[in-house]
């Protein structure tokens, strides 16, 4: 279990221990709370944006569940801060997979991205358009 | 039955004849510890359903010509060895469902929709599967009824004084064993108070046909669900055992080919049981194969293989309890199946079990179908070992092992 496991403990561990844009924004322009049925894992984002109402200037988490999807979640607020909403509401998957670094079967991978398909809800939700049919299948609550 | 004299079984003979043991997972030796969700098959089981089909398959019933007989005979001796392996009192009260969600929500839907109504109270248990828990919860709320459910305490055993407090229960609802926690239910106990009111009992057997004897008229139930595929038999058929008078009595659930007696233009009447809730085309290689499952379970023996069971979770409990940081669920051994469910401080579930998958220990993470009781436990998921026949002394070690590298690396 070599590679796997140093690639767990040196990025995925701390970022689980100390999660990074980890607290709820107070007076968030984009709020949004999803959880994973399969295993429970709760994940609820806010997010600030900047005068130009456009980009993101803040964004934090707050949630329970495996190690994977808290650390992504963590990454997540790392690669966002400072993008556009359109951007992030565009963002492809893979971008965070590849962050993560660590081969992921199927359903981890649906650990992985629920941080990200919870952000996209709260920013698609607070433009109003609709949330493409990739994320729908997630159970955002 | 004569008492059968410290009977044992042979885990590592009886290996040999589990194909799925000759692999290797990520180089090592697979350490087969989710019994509980579906059991692994033996030979004997897979050779009983390719003869069948190579030799006797055709559709069942109805049909003049040999082969369609021997299609049906085979269905039949299934039934038969069904009937027996439950000591139920008739072959006809054994009725063949895809598995024992399906037996429950037949039950729920024939029996409940024609005797519940505002008032009665439907009642199940806080350590109940989904599958003996959300039928009901759901056929009350149609039906006007009040769900309720018995609580269990903190070692994961069911509260059973004091039941005459929920009121006009109409009908209770308990597995025999804990899936989650291994706890074994005091069903005779339940099954009379039920009896004492009027209600009846609807037995989860699901978790005990494969590990322990299950005697239908000794446990007292009035419905006993079983599912084929955690007992050595193929996914896809299960049984439900009810007594004649309440099949009788009972509406059908699903409605078609086989089931009738008579279709008139307006109106039509039902077939004898079993075939009133067998409608359709059954699984019968799947049948073939639980009947060959049977054949194997009794050959090595219910009490052998609860004896050994009894002893891996054990000693399982014993090692994992040496681990700093690993909590354990549920009562002591001497009242549990084989079901070892615990947390490892600084891990999620899905995590250890995927380091664990790394060293080829198989364990179910999650909440194993019991959300209320997670919710009793405080918890969103545990780390669930379940063991079987196939299962030795090193797998419990290799589990070990793996949950303290686990721990190491959370620490």
């Amino acid at each position: 279990m070599g590679e796997f496991e140093d690639m767990y403990r040196e990025v995925i561990l701390d970022h689980y221990k100390n999660p990074h844009g980890y607290g709820l924004i107070e007076n968030a322009d984009a709020h949004a709370k999803g959880q994973n049925p399969l295993c429970g894992d709760e994940v609820t984002i806010s997010v600030k944006f900047a005068a130009d109402g456009e980009t993101i200037e803040d964004i934090g988490f707050e949630g329970r569940g495996c190690a994977i999807s808290q650390a992504a979640t963590s990454m997540l607020t790392d690669i966002v801060r400072g993008r556009t909403a359109t951007q992030v509401a565009q963002l492809p998957k893979e971008e965070l997979l590849a962050e993560i670094g660590i081969p992921l079967t199927p359903i981890r991978l649906k650990c992985a991205i629920l941080g990200l398909g919870v952000l996209k809800v709260a920013l698609h939700e607070s433009r109003g358009t609709p949330l493409p049919d990739e994320w729908q299948g997630l159970d955002f609550g | 039955m004569a008492v059968q004299a410290h009977q044992t079984l042979d885990a590592l003979r009886l290996r040999a004849d589990f194909p799925i043991f000759e692999q290797t997972f990520h180089g090592k030796p697979l350490t087969f510890l989710d019994s509980a969700a579906s059991s692994q098959k033996p030979r004997q089981v897979l050779d009983a359903m390719t003869l069948f089909y190579e030799t006797s398959y055709a559709n069942v019933h109805r049909s003049v010509y040999e082969l369609a007989e021997r299609a049906t005979q085979g269905l039949e001796d299934a039934r038969e060895k069904a009937r027996a392996f439950v000591n139920a009192p008739s072959a006809r009260e054994i009725v063949f469902v895809r598995n024992a969600t399906e037996a429950i929500n037949l039950v729920a839907y024939a029996w409940g929709l024609k005797n519940l109504g505002p008032g009665d109270v439907v009642l199940a248990t806080e350590l109940e599967h989904h599958s003996n828990f959300v039928p009901w919860q759901y056929i009350a709320r149609k039906t006007g009824a009040t769900f309720r459910f018995i609580p269990v305490d903190g070692a994961g055993e069911l509260a059973l004084d004091d039941l005459d407090r929920f009121g006009n229960v109409k009908v209770a609802a308990s597995g025999a064993v804990s899936n989650s926690l291994g706890t074994i239910n005091d069903t005779p106990k339940l099954a009379a108070w039920a009896h004492s009111r009027d209600a009846i009992l609807v037995c989860d057997g699901a978790q005990a046909a494969p590990h322990v004897r299950l005697d239908v008229q000794a446990l007292g139930a009035d419905f006993v669900a079983v599912s084929g595929h955690k007992m050595l038999g193929p996914s896809g058929i299960g049984f439900l055992w009810g007594r004649t008078e309440l099949l009788r009595a009972m509406d059908p659930f699903l409605l078609g080919g086989h089931m009738i007696r008579h279709v008139g233009d307006e109106e039509t009447t039902w077939g004898d049981l079993p075939a009133k809730f067998e409608a359709g085309t059954s699984p019968m290689a799947e049948a073939v194969g639980l009947g060959a499952a049977i054949d194997y379970l009794e050959a090595v023996g219910l009490e052998a293989i609860e004896a050994h069971e009894h002893a891996l979770a054990a000693y399982a409990l014993e090692r994992l309890g040496e681990i700093p940081g690993v909590t354990l669920y549920g009562p002591p051994a001497d009242r549990r199946a084989g079901i070892v469910s615990f947390n490892v401080e600084g891990a999620h579930p899905h995590d250890v079990a995927q380091f664990l998958d790394l060293d080829g220990v198989c364990i179910r993470a999650g909440h194993h179908c019991c959300q209320p009781l997670m919710r009793k436990l405080g918890v969103t998921a545990t780390n669930r070992a379940s063991f079987y026949l196939y299962n030795t002394a090193e797998d419990v070690d290799r589990l070990a092992a793996s949950v303290l590298r686990v721990k190491e690396i959370h620490a």
